[in-house]
Formats: structure tokens, sequence, C-alpha cells
């Protein structure tokens, strides 16, 4: 097992946002978190990077128990972990091939002199070559979330966590980054976490789906076991249809 | 809930939030402490963040202490009137510019300039998830913004502010000369009076603590900005305030520590 949360309890003040939350990921498959707004999705890809700490369980990756590392230890992990921002999170004052290259200049196996080369291969990867010397303020929102993905593939991780990738995108840029995460998974071989509530896109690029509802996990299986679940809360999250989600049995 | 509950839970909270302020500021500066050994995340930083924060406020500086230079000599004058001999206004404006106006007007004027820059800058970081991405491409934040900030701070504030206590004496020398009936010689006599050359010392012990108090400060409220643009706002006005009153405190502190 690569990445496993188990028992996750966190809470902001009085809002307590996940509820003894368990979810195991296996290798190499890309597993899609679905749910409403506000339910703590984010919240809880934040947990498997460390950026945030459960109040009560614990969060395995690698076999090390994230919210026991020292901040060094954690560092080191993280090298491992590429994260995809929702808004992409780029440095706007750096150019697109400075952001790309950010972490392979912590890296201090990774020769200086190789960094543009490895930067350009991303760009390539994710069909932006040619914008290594734009400005993230002069791309459009699509190009700036593959410049995101650019970056969090660059050091070659063996996880990348995908934060709602196709959240405000047109259908046909849903349907291109959708394919990169797809060919992330095919081509490098690596676990994708991906956050999102766009239920075309989970099914379409997910080995597993699994449904974060009121803190804890509501369904968890392949997207066959998931389309055919009788749970009206899960039917009617994939169908659109709030009154199934009004009753709970 | 009663009036009087809602007030106490007000008070209650304000205290709180009052105390975890504190408590975050001072965890941040013994992590900042801590990641001073990471030269390799800070140093490659330093020189521009000097620039920015030292050279870039010279200007200003420069700008606020010849205007109190003039202002100090001729208010000088129009006190000494008849009583005072007219060359003690070299002595007046020296030794003021130097103790008092120099380090505390550039350190006020600085903690706008330096301090809501900085603020802004790692609040927008922080609000964009910036700050986030730094954590997960394995930089220590700390390190990386907060550090060379810092240092940057101490090491050229007190640069600033000594340059700016002589812009201000040769302004209060100029000021004497065209509209006070005051030669160069009498003016630099009257400085050379009372002057100490731990005066300046004084001076920019001084400035090394705004420095690190503007900076700190900045960084302290940039880093734990909440709320989106509103959130940058509210950390940027902060940082000003709270800087500017720990200024004030320190150089009542300093002249009660240094110049009994």
């Amino acid at each position: 097992m690569s990445i496993e949360l188990v028992n996750v309890h966190k809470a902001f003040g009085d809002n307590q946002v996940l509820k003894s939350f368990t979810l195991s990921i296996q290798d190499g498959s890309t597993t899609t978190i679905v749910g409403g707004s506000g339910s703590g999705k984010s919240v809880m890809l934040k947990h498997i990077v460390g950026l945030l700490r459960p109040d009560e369980g614990d969060v395995w990756v690698d076999e090390h128990n994230i919210s026991r590392l020292d901040q060094e230890s954690l560092f080191r992990l993280r090298r491992n972990v590429g994260y995809v921002f929702q808004f992409a999170a780029l440095f706007d004052s750096m150019t697109i091939a400075e952001n790309v290259g950010m972490g392979l200049r912590r890296m201090e196996d990774f020769p200086g002199e190789e960094i543009p080369d490895r930067v350009s291969e991303c760009l390539r990867l994710v069909d932006l070559d040619g914008y290594e010397g734009h400005l993230p303020s002069e791309l459009s929102g699509g190009q700036r979330k593959r410049a995101g993905l650019a970056r969090a593939i660059a050091t070659r991780p063996k996880y990348i966590l995908y934060d709602e990738p196709t959240t405000g995108l047109d259908p046909v840029t849903t349907a291109v980054i959708d394919e990169m995460i797809v060919r992330m998974s095919e081509e490098l071989n690596v676990t994708g976490v991906v956050i999102s509530h766009d239920m075309t896109s989970a099914f379409r690029i997910s080995d597993r789906v699994a449904m974060l509802y009121d803190g804890s996990v509501r369904v968890d299986g392949t997207p066959d076991e998931v389309r055919a679940s009788d749970d009206p809360i899960v039917k009617g999250f994939i169908e659109g249809r709030p009154e199934l989600m009004a009753v709970r049995p | 809930m009663s009036a009087a509950a809602a007030y106490v839970t007000a008070v209650g909270r304000t205290a709180i939030g009052a105390i975890s302020s504190v408590g975050r500021a001072g965890y941040l500066g013994l992590s900042s402490f801590r990641a001073l050994k990471k030269v390799r995340l800070w140093g490659p930083h330093l020189l521009e963040q000097m620039g920015r924060i030292g050279v870039e406020s010279v200007p200003i500086a420069l700008f606020i202490s010849t205007f109190t230079g003039i202002v100090l000599a001729l208010q000088a004058s129009y006190t000494f009137t008849g009583a005072v001999p007219l060359y003690f206004v070299g002595a007046l404006v020296g030794k003021t510019m130097i103790l008092e106006l120099g380090p505390v007007l550039t350190g006020l004027a600085l903690s706008g300039r330096v301090g809501a820059n900085i603020a802004a800058e790692i609040g927008t970081m922080r609000v964009t998830e910036q700050i986030d991405a730094l954590e997960t491409l394995a930089y220590d934040p700390v390190a990386y913004l907060i550090v060379p900030r810092v240092l940057a701070g101490a090491l050229m504030f007190p640069m600033v502010v000594v340059l700016a206590d002589a812009i201000g004496v040769l302004a209060g020398l100029g000021a004497s000369m065209a509209l006070l009936d005051l030669s160069a010689p009498q003016f630099i006599r009257g400085v050379r009076l009372f002057f100490d050359p731990f005066d300046v010392r004084f001076s920019a012990i001084k400035a090394i603590t705004f420095g690190i108090t503007v900076t700190s400060v900045g960084c302290s409220f940039g880093f734990h900005t909440r709320g989106g643009a509103e959130g940058v706002g509210r950390s940027t006005t902060r940082a000003v305030v709270v800087s500017s009153m720990i200024i004030l405190v320190l150089d009542a502190f300093w002249a009660a520590v240094l110049l009994r």
C-alpha cells in the first residue's frame, strides 16, 4: 500500500471537516476523490503531503507516518510527491521555465546543467514547449494548469496529487487535462490522486473512485461499481439530483 | 445570549486571538533562527533583498531627513533667538538628528514602505497557495522567504539611517547658511561641541532593531494571512501599525538602556 489515511479527524474551529476518514490508494493507480464543494477534499489531499496535520489518525506515505515526521524528513519525502494546485500556484515573479525548474534546483543529485533540458522535456509533455520565457500572467487558465503539472512532474515523482485540475476549464481543455493525467499514469507510471467534482472526468481517468461525504468515505470502488451504487447519496451526487441526497438512509 | 455574555465572549475571543498571534509570531521567529543554517536557501536571495529593502529605500529616507534637517535648524534658531549663541543650532541639529529623528523617522517611513511591501508580497503568496507550493517542492518557506528579508533589514537599515543622519545634518547646515545668519564653520563648531562617536553607534543600534522589527513583523503578518485580497489588505495595514508601535517602544527602550 503506497498511500493510506487511517481514521483521520480534522477540524477547523467548530467545523469538523474529516471524521474517521479512511482510504487506501494502490501503487500505480489513479484514484479520484469526488464530493461536493466544501466537503473537505482539498483538506484531505493536503494531509497526504503534510501541508496539514491530522488532529487524530495517521497518514502513511511509503510506510512513513506523515503526522510524525520531522520537518527535514518531510521535505525529503515530498521530493517523491508532485502537487498540482487548483489555481496552479505558479510563482508569479518567475518565468515558466524557472517555475518548472524549482523542484529540480532542490535536488542535490540532479546536475544543474541538465535542468534546462529537463524543463523543456516537461513542457513538451504538457504541450507548452516554447513557453519557457513567459510569465504565468501571460498564460491562459488551462495553460497555467498545464505549467503546474509540468512543475509537478519535473522531479519524476512517484505520486502526483491533483487538486481540482479541471475546475473552471472549458470541455475541450478539460479533456486535454484528463488525457494528460492518464498519460502521466501510463507513461510515467505514477500513482495519481485526483480531487474533483466533475463526474465525467472522474470516470474517464480513474482506476478507483471514492466519494467524500460528511467527513468520511461514502463509497470506494471502481468506476463501474460506483456508477452502479444504490446509495441515494452517491446516486444523487453522480446524477446531479439533490432530491435523492436529501434522504439519509 | 445576553448582552453581557456576548461582550465577555467577544473580549475572550479577542484575547485568544491576540495571544495566538503572539504565539505564532514567536514560533515563526524561532523557526527563522533555526533556518539560519540553511544558507543554500536564503544565501542567493540576500543581495537582492538588500537592494530592495535598503538601496531602494534611500530616496524616501533622504527626502525625509533633508526636510527634517532644514526644519530643525530653523526651529532651533527661532527658539534660541537672543538667549543662546546661534552656533548651538549645529549642536541641536546634530544631536537630535543622529540620536532621535534620523533613526525614528526613517524607521517609521520604512515600516510603511518595506513592512507593507513584505506583508503584501508574502500575504499574496499565502492566499494564492504559492507558499504551499514552495513546501511541496521541498523548500522551507521560512528559510527561503523570511530569513533573507530579516537579515537584509538588519544589515541595511543602519546604513540607510546613518546616511539619513548625515544628510539631515548637511541639510541643516545648508538651511543655516542660506536662511540664517550662520556660517559653515560656526555650524560645524556647534555640531562638534556635543558630538560623541557613540551617538552614531547608538543610532545604528536602534536602526538594526528597527530593521529586524519591520521585516519580521511584515513577514509574520504576511505569512499568516487568511482570506484572499481582503486578508492581504488587513495584514498589510496591521504590519505597518504594529511595527510602527514597536519602533516607538524600542526607541524609548534604547534611550532608557543606553543613554542613562
